[in-house]
């Protein structure tokens, strides 16, 4: 096999990696608009925030030190203990669904029944306002997330796959952190669809998403299911919060992915889950492909714009995405 | 007309029992409008009672006081003796009341199977974790939830549809899976809205021979509203009449029938 070939693959599998990622990220926003109508906006600072969240458990820093000092003149800023990873995930999950039931008790509960563009603005005023309490919780700095994860290439796989190609083929490099990734990614979406499909509450979520009417009279609680639907949205952003955070550190910036997911629903349609992971696959594989194969005729960079075009063209023909539910007004 | 009949058996051997569920002088406003002007009645266990009602007479809003989607400014309900507080619709539904609509509400993404399943959620108890595995007790629930489901799919013939897509069934149909879905609850007292409201007459044969062989088979308690006289007449035990909000007549068919109150407001008559 050519060496050429060879690291056409390595793209592709580099690409099937990050899409992997986008999948998840794109899940949450699904997840949160088929059971409610509501586009939330603020997923990707949910995903900062759970990070955040997650690295000030870990070193045991004091959270909203910088107003607690400021008020009253102390200086604390650690608590001087370290808290074990399994330990402070499973209590920035509680973190996160305490937040689930607080955006449904103070903001939706109020706004049922309103147009989709006024829960639209209130993701957006919601993002801001989390990203404002992410800051004056656990500060603006930039941290590193150090859970253990392992960094760098794969020797192990450079190793196995040198003999597949020629004297200038030198074996696949995968990042190992990526390869994290994608296994804990799949293990989660693998878990949500057996969780939608065989659960009472499952089943009852995808009541909720159909028919609210109907759903209230087979005795489902709609706010509930809402706080369920957001916590599993916390969950997913917990989740993307780490992988990415684990790669280029916890910054503020990390909001910004959940932007890359916008082209990714587009392409999968936004009410369906297996539309968020396929879309996200593509768009994945897309840009790495694009920039391995067409990026240096044109200058390079093109990971920043080939995802939107893309999902401009979907637009255009087939603006329900992939998989998503064609509505068909009858007159 | 007596409000309470003492438990008895009718003429075609059904078996009236004690009241199950009790309006007391309900009263129901939106803003400045009166929908329900202080109305009471009862419905006893195993009969099949009728509101009917010219347009906008409020026999809707009647029904959703009962299952909860509105609460009365005033007025008390009494159900199984008793007296049940405001409450939202699905603790209702908890309660044992199942409702269809009448603009067919139903799960248009599933299956006609998996729509009907909705309608045994409450009587699913087991762990989350243990359900998405399928093990143990929930493995046991799931299977005595299917041969519920599966009876009633069998009694109102729906076989043939069970893997359909809801979405793509003609409006007949839908109206029947509806109904599956409020009996797979298996509820104490079942409330159709306008059961039969756009259907042609074999369609309307078709589900009051439905109706009345649920109230036979199963004993379940119906509380019905329809628009069409005839219907309702030879369905239904005892009949509500309302008009503008008030109720104008109570009692059997029969009874009804020759009420000149009633009369009037269907025939219209002239306020001089």
């Amino acid at each position: 096999m050519s060496a050429d070939f060879l690291y056409g693959i390595e793209v592709v599998i580099n690409g099937l990696m990050a899409g992997v990622l986008y999948a998840l990220v794109a899940l949450g926003f699904v997840l949160i608009f088929k059971a409610s109508g509501i586009f939330n906006y603020a997923q990707g600072v949910m995903a900062l925030f759970a990070a955040l969240t997650l690295v000030g458990i870990m070193e045991g820093q004091v959270p909203f030190s910088h107003l607690i000092n400021a008020v009253f003149g102390t200086e604390i800023h650690h608590f001087g203990w370290h808290v074990p990873a399994l330990l402070a995930i499973a209590m920035t999950l509680l973190v996160m669904v305490a937040f689930a039931w607080m955006v449904q008790h103070f903001v939706f509960r109020h706004l049922v029944g309103q147009e989709p563009i006024i829960l639209f603005m209130a993701t957006i005023g919601l993002a801001y306002f989390l990203e404002g309490v992410g800051d004056l919780m656990w500060g603006s700095d930039i941290k590193t997330l150090a859970l253990g994860l392992p960094q760098g290439g794969s020797l192990w796989v450079e190793e196995a796959t040198q003999g597949l190609g020629g004297d200038d083929f030198y074996g696949f490099f995968l990042d190992k952190l990526d390869m994290v990734a994608t296994v804990v990614a799949i293990v989660l979406v693998g878990a949500l669809i057996a969780f939608a499909q065989y659960t009472k509450q499952g089943r009852a979520m995808r009541a909720v998403a159909d028919d609210h009417q109907a759903a209230l009279s087979v005795g489902i609680s709609l706010n509930y299911i809402w706080v369920l639907v957001w916590s599993l949205a916390g969950l997913v952003a917990l989740v993307a919060g780490v992988m990415w955070g684990a790669k280029s550190g916890v910054q503020f910036s990390l909001s910004l992915i959940a932007l890359k997911a916008l082209p990714v629903l587009m392409l999968g349609g936004f009410t369906s889950i297996p539309g968020a992971i396929v879309g996200g696959l593509i768009i994945g594989v897309g840009e790495k492909l694009f920039e391995y194969l067409i990026g240096p005729m044109v200058g390079g960079a093109t990971e920043n714009w080939f995802a939107y075009v893309l999902a401009l063209i979907f637009l255009v023909f087939r603006p329900q995405g992939l998989f998503g539910e064609k509505i068909i007004e009858r007159v | 007309m007596k409000d309470t009949l003492a438990p008895y058996v009718t003429p075609d051997g059904r078996q009236i029992g004690e009241t199950l569920m009790d309006m007391r002088n309900i009263t129901l406003r939106f803003g400045g409008v009166e929908a329900i002007k202080d109305i009471s009645f009862n419905i006893q266990e195993g009969e099949i009672r009728a509101i009917i009602g010219p347009n906008g007479a409020g026999k809707s809003s009647m029904l959703n006081v009962i299952s909860g989607f509105y609460n009365p400014q005033e007025g008390e309900v009494w159900f199984r003796g008793k007296k049940r507080p405001p409450m939202k619709p699905y603790q209702v539904a908890r309660l044992g009341i199942a409702r269809t609509f009448q603009n067919i509400a139903l799960f248009q993404g599933m299956s006609v199977l998996d729509n009907v399943m909705t309608g045994r959620l409450n009587h699913m108890n087991a762990g989350m974790l243990a359900q998405a595995v399928w093990r143990g007790k929930a493995e046991r629930e799931e299977v005595a939830n299917r041969e519920t489901v599966e009876k009633v799919i069998d009694f109102l013939e729906i076989q043939a549809i069970r893997k359909t897509p809801v979405g793509r069934l003609p409006y007949g149909l839908k109206k029947r899976v509806e109904l599956a879905r409020a009996l797979a609850a298996e509820p104490k007292l079942l409330l159709l809205d306008e059961p039969m409201a756009g259907m042609n007459v074999e369609e309307k044969e078709d589900m009051s021979r439905f109706i009345l062989d649920v109230n036979d088979e199963f004993g379940t308690t119906i509380a019905l509203i329809e628009h069409d006289m005839g219907v309702v007449m030879d369905l239904s035990d005892r009949v509500i009449v309302m008009d503008y909000g008030r109720k104008i007549g109570d009692g059997t068919p029969d009874e009804v029938r020759n009420n000149q109150e009633v009369i009037d407001a269907y025939l219209g008559v002239s306020h001089d």
